[in-house]
């Protein structure tokens, strides 16, 4: 663990391999010019005191030589501005680039999930078994990536700021039942049970009903999935200083300890859940929690590998 | 028998509407761009307009505009049937009269159907 540590200590002054990381010029990368700037600035400060005491007949030399100094300061930190605006130029090129490739994707997507609707259907001759069980597999790995390039794009869409909100004053628990009526026959045939607390608060919250239903649903759908077929998923609503807490709680498989400070990142799954579900992304927690956090709430977790997880969020009342 | 005009530049679905629309008894005709669109739209008076909006030649939202601001292709109703599903194209599209906005990655064919047989009030 320590000398683990250590290497990453050694690794991050590395300052070449850091700046080569992000593909910036050494004179533009900001690992190198933080510190060459702060060795300026003490060696800047000594020599101030040094000249200030020593030329103090000569006051007007001790300004110049001080000025040029401050000169070099700015010219410094217009280096670092420049450099900065450079990753975050690259990070909206990035952000750009997969909006631009998800939509690219979605338009033969359309076209294969409509031609396999229309085979699937019978009107165009009619399926036998065996072709039926195929476009069954067809129809599903369609929905598969169609389901991965819409969250390539609300994550695009949320790091670029641009996720649409339209909030209106709804009923967690009325949407909440909603949501578990809905899933009911899933989870039983993965011989799953959902518990759900019926007195939930009538208070209202204020947020848009469809994003919080995509975050109640990959909660749901995880707590399911990670169950291994068995056990039960309990969902409660409660009430706490003007806001509603959401809480599930599964009998699953549980987040290692090494893993639960990763789980809400951007494409990251944990090594248990991917040997009991070689599917998904890795980014319903990512969008989830940004949801959450967008509409004025908090989102958290706790988990005991083997045991089971909880997850939870909150939402301000109405 | 109504007429149903799909302004769509991907063959496919054109190919793909064409086999469903005509099953539930309705005849279409297509166009594969904005400006054939427009003008079929006034030479063929098709009871419904389908309109995609990344179109060649031009923006679906124009031919939408176009469209309504046409004494004789205003009444006719438009739905939007499209990957685009940015607000401002949403609120832009409702603003300039079209009936319903329908994003591709989120319907059935059955869906589909079933919101162009509501806009024609069967």
């Amino acid at each position: 663990m320590q000398s683990m540590t250590f290497k990453k200590l050694l690794s991050q002054l590395n300052v070449f391999a850091q700046c080569k990381q992000y593909g910036l010029p050494l004179w533009q990368c900001p690992h190198l010019i933080f510190p060459v700037m702060g060795i300026s600035i003490a060696v800047i400060s000594v020599l101030a005191y040094l000249l200030g005491t020593r030329y103090i007949v000569d006051p007007a030399l001790a300004c110049m030589i001080t000025l040029l100094l401050a000169a070099f300061l700015l010219a410094t930190s217009f280096i670092i501005v420049k450099s900065l605006e450079r990753l975050a130029e690259a990070n909206r090129l990035k952000s750009e680039f997969v909006s631009i490739v998800s939509h690219q994707l979605r338009s033969p997507l359309s076209n294969l999930k409509w031609s396999l609707e229309l085979l699937m259907s019978g009107k165009l001759g009619e399926v036998n078994k065996k072709e039926a069980e195929y476009f069954k597999i067809l129809a599903e790995n369609t929905a598969r990536m169609s389901e991965l390039v819409s969250d390539l794009l609300i994550v695009s869409r949320i790091e670029q700021g641009r996720l649409l909100f339209q909030k209106s004053d709804f009923s967690l628990s009325e949407l909440v039942k909603e949501i578990v009526a809905k899933y009911k026959p899933y989870a039983a045939a993965s011989n799953i049970r959902i518990d759900l607390d019926n007195a939930g608060p009538s208070s209202l919250v204020e947020a848009d009903p469809s994003q919080i239903k995509s975050v109640i649903e990959n909660l749901l759908d995880n707590a399911i999935r990670y169950s291994g077929g068995g056990g039960s998923v309990k969902i409660k609503i409660t009430e706490k200083e003007r806001s509603l807490i959401f809480k599930i709680e599964d009998s699953g498989v549980g987040i290692p300890q090494q893993d639960q400070g990763h789980i809400f990142q951007k494409f990251f799954r944990s090594a248990n859940a991917l040997r009991h579900q070689t599917e998904g992304s890795g980014l319903g927690l990512y969008i989830a929690k940004s949801i959450v956090e967008r509409s004025g709430g908090r989102m958290g977790f706790t988990s005991q590998e083997g045991k089971g997880s909880t997850f939870w969020f909150t939402l301000p009342i109405k | 028998m109504k007429k149903i005009l799909f302004i769509e530049d991907e063959s496919v679905l054109q190919k793909t509407f064409a086999e469903v629309l005509t099953g539930e008894g309705y005849e279409m005709v297509s166009a594969l761009d904005g400006e054939e669109g427009l003008r079929m739209a006034t030479t063929s008076k098709p009871d419904l307009i389908l309109l995609d909006l990344i179109l060649p030649k031009l923006h679906g939202l124009d031919v939408l505009k176009q469209l309504k601001e046409s004494p004789e292709t205003k009444e006719i109703p438009v739905i939007i049937l499209t990957n685009l599903e940015g607000a401002s194209e949403v609120e832009r599209a409702l603003e300039l009269g079209a009936n319903t906005y329908l994003v591709k990655a989120s319907y059935t064919l059955a869906e589909v159907t079933s919101k162009i047989k509501k806009a024609l009030g069967e």
